[in-house]
């Protein structure tokens, strides 16, 4: 055979070789019986050079299932498989030694959050170069050539400047290339991504998952982790989907995306918001009175009409850097309100979207501008005044649980939010509470509890019935949903769109997520460096933007 | 690892740095000058509290029966017949000068006297320091190896060195090492073999409590992503932890380090009484029994300079181990 | 009961360390041993039924036997039933010595972390100079003022614990106020007075039970070393330094003397600090 013909038969074989193989995996913590097992009997396999994505909630077991393939579940794990293989190669059971020979150079981990995957108190070259120094014998010149070229090679810029910075010095995108840097180093068969763009803007997502379909390309073979089915839909070709410890349903992306067969899987494609009508479910409906409203509902009846409830013209606020120079974060930003209807808020991390919801609950003085609140003065008026005005005016916060004090359970923070002393007990409050909980959906036990022991989702509802409290008119969300998985987020906004209906409220809702800004808004406002680079009508916007950062911000939205 | 792209940067890089950092170690300055003079005055102010007449405190005491002729001379030499502020300024000015003023008790300037005494305490409290580091250090490591029985003694070890008073510890450890096994002397003489117990009492109590923060941050830095990061590519145990956890978890110890020296100091006030070695300590203590101002102010001064001193040392290993704290 | 529950939304897992977990073996012993010293200080007599003073020239220096548990010292007096006695200063000196640390502590730090950046400043500046007098440099400069003495000695201690006090109150009530639900407060239309009493100061002032459990350990000792020195309570007291201090002179004939006062010194210390911790622990998992 020639040359060529070698080379083809070469890849042909190793073609054949699948990444990894997994029969039968099982996984569970404890010392002497095995307690729940978090890994029931999974399988799957990863042929070379293709991405398969494990999708599932927090808790279904799929961070647990890639870490077995790299064996650092720790030392309380129990993990048995009928057939557990690294190309090829066997790996159930194998020494300390045997596995650290195989990590880093035939397998790469890419984690979220490169703040705190990265030590932080190291340049970035010395962490790419590590595996490098335990897989070779590459004297430091040649590392260090070696790091160049990776850092090259995932996109970032200006590399000989970079390497001596700390992973603190780098912006979120940077970091993330950085961190898949040191995962490649070493040409690893496969790659194993766990959440890798979780913490990240949508732009930057974009970007990152990009570098990931261009390394999958280049033949590695990327086992793609995440809770999200619109992030993965993008790269992977083949989606496995998984459930209280078990794969409930595996296939092509296109297959499982387009006509999904599990309950689950079901649920996680309709909880996808981006593209989905307002006023459309996107959860399973929760309460009897919903369920007739199951076909979409288009906008408010009263939309561009309504009266005027929150005004903000103007506003300015900047801040001073720890160096003494000035920070504009919210530039001349105005916006409007009308009842019953909602005001999405969109940008990325610096956007100044913070600071504006900030300024708009009048929790800091605007430098310049004000805000009325029901053609009342909001942010000019005296503290006392403005405390009168307060109740018209609530909030839900991204971090719930901080939002509550740790020393309160659920029926002390929602016994507060009515004005009336925690721990009093009349007749009056217990019904009141009732009346809360049902609005929220749900049960009463949780009001003995705390919000440490509750889950994502009903602290969420928690901090929703305590802003429905006072009887607002006006309801600011900041960041509602960002930390809640993908079914729970459908589930809250569900809520929140119901809660809207109930009681004719209008909505702030601030988020970078634009695919959830797109489901809940009437009116959108962008935002970008302080300032509003487009407003409008929300379906208007969305189908023809007009500021090239809103065009680039709509391509970047995963989509299923 | 790389060069930069061209020199001419780098100067410049290099000259906004060394302003910077001449900048910072200008601010530290005024801040230890300012505490320094916030410990003279309330000092001062602090010694004219006591009651009775300090001329007499001069000529030994209520019980020495001087005269008033005797008395009269002191005060005008000594300038107590003055207004209170001409005296603070001019005990301001002394100390600006390095006087410290004359010993009440024993007939000497107390100057030369407390600095021939800091040599043995300042020797004390290094060498103690540099032991508990080490036993935290070994303690912390191998509390951390795995298995809760390692924790729970660890810590159960740490918390109970941390409770051991010095002078109890002082007393076990004659008891034991003079009198039953006779290897050390009870009382120092000199020489390496007095030193042992006085360092092991001072340092046995701060490795515990200096342990216990070690073995937490180290816990901590051993279960976060970038351990798990590191391990992923294939690092050791070893690697990990000395690579790795070692210069998170030391982080927080040195930090407290610049405390711990002053309590040693503290501590070596016992010590050096009950092992009779020459320092500051028992100078203080000698001082404070026979109520000899002068000496007392003379200590406070200079273990005030110590800490300073300690506490910027501190800051600036802080700065090596976290090049965090270097940005701005 | 209507309402339903959040499918496939699952509460964290439960805590390894819940508010009502069983003690652990450490934490009952030292439960006990801090039951048996209080119950000593407050009956003293209903423990040891003798006169601490009460001596016995003939019987001098006995080691322990039946009728001296702990043996006799140099002036024939029980040495258990003195180191009961004792118990009441130490812990007298030590609870009061703590409480004025802890007054002033929470005074200045309450100052430095409320009144604004200019008080702050100041206030830590002056805390910066109080740890400038390390330890019991503090406690001495204030003994040589104002003589030696039980008195003296527990405000000294006091005085110079008041600092560390300060300064983790301070970092505390400044944590507080930035945290989350402070802020929520002020959007559900609370008034600054309102916030600072229902949520500021419980949550600023709920760790203090522990360092005040901590702290007491930490002022017996002091005192006692205070005592030791000769400087704090002096003999014949029955107070456990002072009984330390005596005892020096006879260490190597008569062990007994120092040792089991300075047992007791250490296991107060540490039946404190174990109490303390482990309350910390479960306030924090709570």
């Amino acid at each position: 055979m020639n040359e060529a013909g070698l080379r083809a038969a070469s890849t042909a074989v190793s073609a054949a070789v699948p990444a990894a193989t997994v029969e039968n995996l099982r996984v569970h913590f404890g010392t002497t019986r095995p307690s729940s097992p978090v890994v029931r009997g999974v399988s799957f396999t990863i042929a070379a050079g293709e991405c398969l994505a494990i999708v599932g909630e927090s808790g279904s077991g799929k961070s647990v299932t890639a870490r077995s393939l790299l064996g650092l579940n720790g030392e309380n794990a129990h993990v048995t498989a009928d057939r557990l293989d690294l190309a090829g190669q066997n790996v159930l059971g194998l020494t300390d030694r045997a596995w650290r020979a195989r990590r880093g150079k035939d397998l790469g981990l890419v984690m979220q959050d490169a703040l705190v995957s990265l030590d932080p108190l190291r340049p970035i070259g010395r962490e790419i170069a590590d595996s490098l120094r335990l897989h070779t014998t590459l004297n430091a010149a040649a590392r260090a050539r070696r790091v160049l070229e990776l850092l090259d090679a995932v996109g970032l810029p200006n590399p000989q400047l970079q390497v001596r910075k700390l992973s603190g010095q780098l912006s979120g995108g940077e970091r993330q290339r950085a961190l898949i840097a040191a995962a490649i180093a070493q040409n690893p068969p496969l790659l194993i991504a766990d959440e890798p763009t979780t913490a990240l803007d949508v732009t930057v997502q974009a970007q990152i998952l990009n570098l990931l379909e261009q390394i999958a390309h280049q033949g590695t073979a990327v086992l793609l982790i995440s809770h999200d089915l619109a992030v993965v839909s993008r790269i992977a070709q083949r989606i496995a989907v998984m459930h209280d410890g078990q794969i409930v349903e595996t296939g092509p992306t296109t297959e499982v995306l387009g006509a999904p067969q599990h309950e689950q899987t079901q649920r996680m494609v309709s909880a996808v918001p981006a593209e989905k009508p307002r006023g459309s479910r996107l959860s399973p409906a929760s309460r009897p009175s919903d369920s007739s409203r199951t076909a979409a509902v288009g906008p408010l009846a009263h939309g561009a009409t309504s009266p005027i409830v929150l005004d903000a013209r103007s506003l300015s606020k900047s801040f001073r850097r720890p160096d003494g120079t000035k920070h504009l974060a919210v530039d001349n930003v105005s916006l409007t309100l009308r009842r019953g209807t909602t005001l999405g808020i969109v940008g990325e991390s610096g956007s100044g979207k913070t600071t504006t919801a900030r300024l708009l609950l009048a929790l800091i003085p605007p430098d310049r501008g004000e805000v009325t609140v029901c053609d009342k003065p909001w942010t000019t008026a005296t503290q006392k005044s403005r405390r009168g005005l307060r109740a018209s005016v609530g909030a839900i916060y991204q971090d719930a649980l901080g939002s509550f004090d740790p020393r309160w359970n659920v029926a002390d923070i929602l016994t507060d939010a009515l004005g009336n002393t925690p721990g009093r007990r009349s007749p009056q409050i217990t019904a009141a509470l009732s009346t809360l909980l049902d609005e929220v959906s749900l049960a009463r036990s949780v009001l003995q509890r705390r919000p440490l022991e509750l889950s994502g989702g009903q602290r969420q509802r928690v901090g929703i019935a305590r802003a429905l409290a006072a009887r607002p008119a006006i309801v600011i969300c900041d960041e509602p949903v960002s930390s809640l998985d993908v079914s729970v987020q459908a589930q809250v906004l569900d809520l929140l769109d119901d809660v809207q209906r109930d009681r004719g409220l209008s909505l702030i809702f601030i988020s970078h997520d634009l695919g959830v800004v797109q489901h809940v808004s009437d009116q959108l406002a962008v935002m970008r460096g302080g300032r509003i680079v487009e407003q409008g009508p929300a379906e208007a916007l969305f189908a023809s933007p007009q500021h090239a950062y809103t065009a680039r911000l709509l391509a970047a939205v995963p989509r299923l | 690892m790389a060069e930069p792209v061209s020199r001419h940067p780098a100067t410049l890089r290099g000259r906004l740095r060394f302003a910077r950092t001449l900048r910072r170690l200008a601010v530290r300055l005024a801040g230890a000058v300012f505490v320094l003079w916030a410990v003279a005055t309330i000092t001062f102010f602090a010694v004219r509290l006591i009651p009775g007449d300090p001329a007499l405190a001069v000529l030994g005491g209520p019980g020495s029966q001087a005269s008033p002729e005797a008395l009269a001379a002191v005060s005008a030499a000594y300038g107590f017949d003055q207004s209170v502020f001409v005296q603070y300024l001019a005990q301001l000015g002394r100390l600006a000068t390095g006087d410290l003023g004359r010993s009440y008790a024993l007939n000497m300037e107390v100057g030369p006297l407390v600095l021939s005494q800091l040599g043995g305490t300042v020797l004390l409290a290094v060498l103690a320091l540099i032991l508990a580091w080490v036993l935290a250090l070994a303690l912390a490591t191998w509390s951390t190896r795995g298995g809760t029985v390692a924790a729970r003694v660890g810590s159960g070890l740490e918390i109970i060195a941390a409770a051991l008073p010095h002078f109890w510890l002082a007393t076990s450890l004659i008891v034991v090492f003079s009198i039953w096994i006779g290897v050390l002397p009870p009382i120092s003489t000199g020489g390496v073999a007095g030193l042992v117990l006085p360092v092991l009492t001072l340092g046995i109590p701060l490795a515990g409590f200096l342990g216990q923060v070690m073995r937490e941050s180290l816990l901590l830095a051993l279960e976060s992503p970038f351990v798990l990061s590191a391990r992923a590519r294939g690092e050791s145990e070893r690697g990990v932890r000395w690579i790795h956890a070692f210069r998170h978890a030391s982080l927080p110890a040195i930090s407290l380090s610049g405390w711990a020296f002053g309590s040693l100091i503290s501590g070596a006030v016992v010590v050096e009484t009950i092992f009779a070695r020459p320092g500051l300590g028992r100078t203080l203590l000698n001082a404070v029994t026979l109520r000899d101002v002068p000496v007392v102010i003379g200590v406070v001064m200079v273990v005030a300079v110590a800490y300073i001193v300690m506490t910027l040392a501190t800051d600036a290993l802080s700065r090596v181990v976290d090049p965090r704290l270097r940005l701005s | 009961m209507s309402g339903l529950e959040v499918q496939a939304d699952r509460a964290p897992r439960s805590r390894p360390f819940s508010r009502h977990r069983r003690p652990r073996a450490a934490e009952t012993i030292a439960a006990v041993l801090a039951l048996f010293l209080v119950l000593a200080a407050v009956l003293p007599d209903f423990l040891a039924p003798g006169d601490p003073l009460g001596i016995d020239p003939l019987g001098a220096f006995q080691s322990p036997n039946f009728t001296h548990a702990f043996g006799t010292d140099e002036s024939g007096r029980d040495i258990y039933t003195r180191v009961v006695h004792g118990t009441q200063y130490s812990l007298v000196i030590g609870v009061a010595a703590t409480a004025i640390g802890l007054s002033l502590g929470i005074v200045l730090g309450t100052l430095a972390g409320m009144l604004g950046r200019i008080v702050d400043f100041t206030v830590n500046r002056f805390l910066e100079v109080l740890f400038a007098f390390p330890g019991l440099l503090l406690a001495l400069l204030f003994i040589v003022i104002f003589g030696p003495g039980v008195a003296t000695a527990t405000i000294a201690v006091g005085i110079s614990t008041a600092p560390g006090y300060a300064r983790i109150i301070r970092a505390q009530l400044i944590s507080v106020r930035g945290k989350s639900f402070v802020e929520a407060a002020t959007v559900l239309g609370r008034t600054r007075w309102q916030i600072l009493l229902r949520h500021i100061l419980p949550n600023t002032l709920a760790p203090l039970f522990v360092l005040a459990t901590l702290g007491i350990g930490q002022a017996i000792v002091w005192a006692a070393t205070l005592s030791y020195l000769g400087l704090g309570a002096e003999p014949p007291t029955a107070e456990w330094g002072a009984m330390l201090s005596a005892g020096r002179t006879y260490i190597t004939s008569a062990w007994w003397m120092s040792f089991f006062p300075g047992l007791f010194i250490v296991l107060t210390a540490v039946s404190a600090t174990v109490l303390g911790r482990s309350i910390d622990k479960r306030m924090r998992h709570a």
